[in-house]
């Protein structure tokens, strides 16, 4: 498909997409701060990923092969959506396969297979300021990012085990950034927060309605908050996946029947039919 | 913690062995009622006084006169428009406000005839309050003042009830307990025995002879007559120092 | 013994308004300090200033610092000032509501100055937390309810709690008996008494309440219009007040 005439190369102006690379050197410069931009509208409601798709506009080149996924499937309507609008608007190649995309947007997941340094993540974020639910204040949150007063963020992890006996927040896990700023990894399960750090790929984050773009330069220290007797546990499904037997993915909970008969499989589907071609499992 | 009072007697402490433990001189006093029309008032001029360690003064005169005045100057309750009150070597009418609280914490006692409390605190935490703020083992302060509201006649079954709700004679009796928790050097009396029965009226006078015994100087005011010369050595009428009367 | 706090010429105006002017006292360890004055008499502006809650236009608030001795908090940098708020400060407020986080169960409230001063380890922070609010006399139990289920007199006493644990050294309450039923009003004073003398903390209290400062506070200071008209002994100053605004206050009180 090629580019559609009556739109500028991936929808938005140069000069809007200046001044949000402007807003992505500056948060790859202070990992996990959070930098104000001037979010536009978007031809699709907030919520349904107008920052993740601002911020993939500023960075897509035509020579780029560009990745969508919702929660970790290429083929749910979000994920079809988003890479329709920039096959018609940039006219990128597109694909399913991770290791072949130059520029993957995602919605609450990272992939399985392991990122490289020729790759951009970028991630869809509803609300970026993780001590958002415990001080509403947006001018003492960013007084409390300024002087490194993170408390607050143990009071809910604290909650939690105080509740549940363990600390049961299973996504949006809060991770600190190179010692320094507390950040929302955007709502990823926690599985994949051990992803997060020391990755060779760079990874932007971009919430529109909030107008608040992030980032994480290759290779940045990430550590989950948690306590000394309660350690960080990125726990999984105590299963394998049902259709490529994978031991080590992140799973989703299927029901298959009206009797209630279940089945886990992988929550990503380009790394689970990659391994069913592989071996020649079930299809 | 460092609570106030917790460090033990300072030995060059101000309780040092003076020859007057109370000591007043060429002391005035007015009121001045600025909420109707500034009208100024004298209470008294030129009072002269000194009660020395050991010895028990009683303080005489018509109602009225300024005997609870005088009291109150000398604990520091009423400020002073003249003259010097000296208590152990402590200026009451200059001192710093901490300065005094410390004099009341360690050497000066005041024995009111009215009770004033915190509602719902037991009795016998009532008592032990002196020892508890001078920083001593709540146990050991609560055994203190165990023995004095038993000594008293305080039945045991309102020790752990606040005295606000007992009767006069009563509350009495618990503001004397408290009062002689602390052994005080210097210890002031407003009618310490003026509701009581003859019983608890001996062992009033009783405590006060103890103390006398062991050198406290104390300051009162009796209108019992039979107690005044039970444990007074001399009284100074205040009608003395009526303003209009000294010259 | 050195002054806790030293203030001098503390002034702060609303524009042409005065907020207060030219205060200046000193406390001392283990003392305590009342504020009173009718509504509008500047002794909450006051209070604010020295909490660090409001910018003074003139004058020093000298604090005696653990570390670096006395410091002037009115010009120390604000990470230093918020340090100083959660650990060697405390701050009571008349409200439960300003003072406690409402969403957060009653252990996670007294837990968060822990935790915001370092602490990583949950079963000791949960610890200490029973124990603090055993000192205030809320059972264990109700460790994980949240405050909106206490009734006032538990939000104020858990709020005082949330604010000691540390075991700050001054502590700064805005009538901290307001809204109570006198009867609970009389077990939180007692309360009061009880941890200052303990824990052997200075505290600036703000109240209207004169029966309250007499119970509580070692000395006063009384505030008309911004200014301070009259300061001494607690006692002295309600038994002979030598200010005619004194007098009045003092003769305005209603007499049971």
């Amino acid at each position: 498909m090629t580019q559609s005439d009556q739109y500028n190369f991936a929808y938005l102006d140069e000069q809007t997409k200046r001044m949000i690379r402007r807003a992505l050197l500056k948060g790859l410069a202070i990992p996990g701060y959070q930098v104000p931009f001037a979010s536009r509208e978007m031809p699709m409601p907030y919520g349904w990923g107008t920052g993740g798709v601002q911020v993939s506009a500023a960075c897509l080149t035509p020579e780029d092969t560009l990745k969508v996924i919702d929660q970790g499937a290429d083929d749910t309507t979000n994920a079809v959506s988003i890479r329709k609008f920039f096959e018609r608007t940039a006219g990128v190649a597109t694909t399913e396969h991770t290791p072949d995309a130059s520029l993957i947007q995602t919605r609450h997941r990272i992939p399985e297979t392991p990122l490289t340094q020729d790759q951009i993540l970028v991630y869809q974020v509803p609300i970026p300021e993780p001590l958002r639910f415990l001080e509403p204040r947006e001018t003492e949150t960013r007084k409390m990012h300024e002087l490194q007063e993170y408390g607050l963020m143990h009071v809910r992890l604290y909650e939690d085990i105080a509740q549940h006996g363990h600390i049961a927040t299973a996504y949006a896990y809060p991770v600190r950034v190179e010692g320094r700023y507390v950040m929302d990894p955007s709502p990823i399960p926690k599985f994949d927060n051990p992803k997060l750090g020391d990755c060779p790929a760079i990874q932007l984050f971009g919430a529109g309605r909030e107008q608040r773009i992030y980032a994480l330069p290759p290779y940045t220290q990430v550590v989950s908050l948690d306590f000394d007797d309660h350690p960080f546990d990125p726990s999984k499904a105590d299963h394998d996946c049902a259709l490529c037997g994978a031991a080590d993915s992140y799973l989703d909970e299927v029901i298959v029947d009206d009797r209630g008969g279940r089945i886990f499989v992988c929550s990503d589907t380009d790394y689970c039919a990659g391994r069913r071609a592989e071996t020649g499992g079930p299809e | 913690m460092n609570a106030p009072g917790a460090s033990p007697p300072d030995p060059r402490s101000i309780w040092t062995k003076k020859k007057m433990m109370i000591e007043l001189n060429g002391v005035g006093k007015s009121f001045t009622l600025h909420n109707q029309g500034g009208t100024e008032i004298p209470v008294l001029a030129g009072a002269e006084l000194s009660v020395a360690p050991g010895e028990c003064v009683a303080l005489t005169g018509a109602s009225g006169a300024g005997k609870s005045t005088l009291m109150r100057m000398i604990y520091g309750n009423y400020r002073t428009q003249a003259g010097s009150i000296r208590v152990g070597g402590v200026d009451v009418t200059a001192a710093a406000p901490r300065e005094i609280l410390r004099l009341r914490r360690e050497g000066l006692g005041y024995i009111s005839q009215f009770l004033r409390v915190v509602p719902r605190v037991p009795t016998v935490a009532v008592v032990a309050e002196p020892l508890l703020q001078l920083g001593r083992p709540r146990d050991q302060a609560l055994d203190v003042a165990r023995g004095l509201l038993h000594r008293l006649n305080i039945p045991e079954r309102l020790w752990d009830l606040s005295p606000t709700t007992f009767s006069g004679g009563e509350q009495q009796r618990v503001n004397i307990a408290r009062g002689f928790a602390h052994a005080y050097p210097a210890l002031l009396l407003d009618e310490p025995t003026a509701s009581l029965d003859a019983v608890n009226r001996a062992v009033v006078l009783e405590m006060i002879a103890e103390a006398k015994a062991r050198g406290a100087a104390i300051l009162g005011i009796f209108h019992d007559v039979a107690a005044r010369d039970a444990v007074c050595d001399r009284a100074v009428d205040v009608g003395a120092f009526t303003p209009g009367a000294v010259q | 013994m050195t002054p806790l706090l030293q203030v001098t010429g503390l002034s702060k105006h609303y524009g042409a308004r005065i907020g207060c002017a030219g205060v200046a006292f000193d406390l001392y360890p283990g003392e305590v300090l009342g504020i009173v004055g009718e509504s509008g008499s500047g002794k909450s502006t006051l209070l604010n200033c020295l909490a660090g809650h409001l910018t003074p236009d003139r004058g020093q608030v000298l604090f005696d610092t653990r570390a670096d001795g006395l410091r002037d908090t009115v010009t120390m940098s604000e990470p230093e000032r918020r340090m100083l708020a959660r650990t060697d400060w405390a701050f009571v407020h008349q409200n439960p509501r300003d003072g406690l986080r409402m969403g957060v169960s009653a252990g996670g409230n007294v837990g968060e100055r822990l935790m915001a001063v370092g602490g990583r380890h949950y079963g000791r922070i949960r610890d200490t937390a029973t124990d603090w609010l055993g000192r205030v006399e809320i059972a264990a139990d109700r460790i994980d309810d949240r405050p909106s289920a206490f009734s006032g007199g538990m939000q104020q006493r858990l709020q005082i709690a949330r604010n000691l644990v540390t075991g700050p050294r001054l502590v700064f309450m805005d009538e901290p008996t307001g809204g109570l039923d006198v009867s609970v009003q009389a077990r939180l004073l007692d309360l009061l008494r009880g941890l200052v003398r303990e824990m052997g903390l200075s505290a600036i209290l703000v109240t209207h309440d004169l029966a309250v400062v007499r119970l509580l506070a070692d000395r006063l200071m009384v505030m008309k219009s911004g200014h301070v008209v009259e300061a001494g002994l607690t006692d002295q100053v309600l038994d002979d007040p030598q200010h005619p605004y004194t007098q009045l206050l003092v003769s305005s009180v209603l007499q049971m």
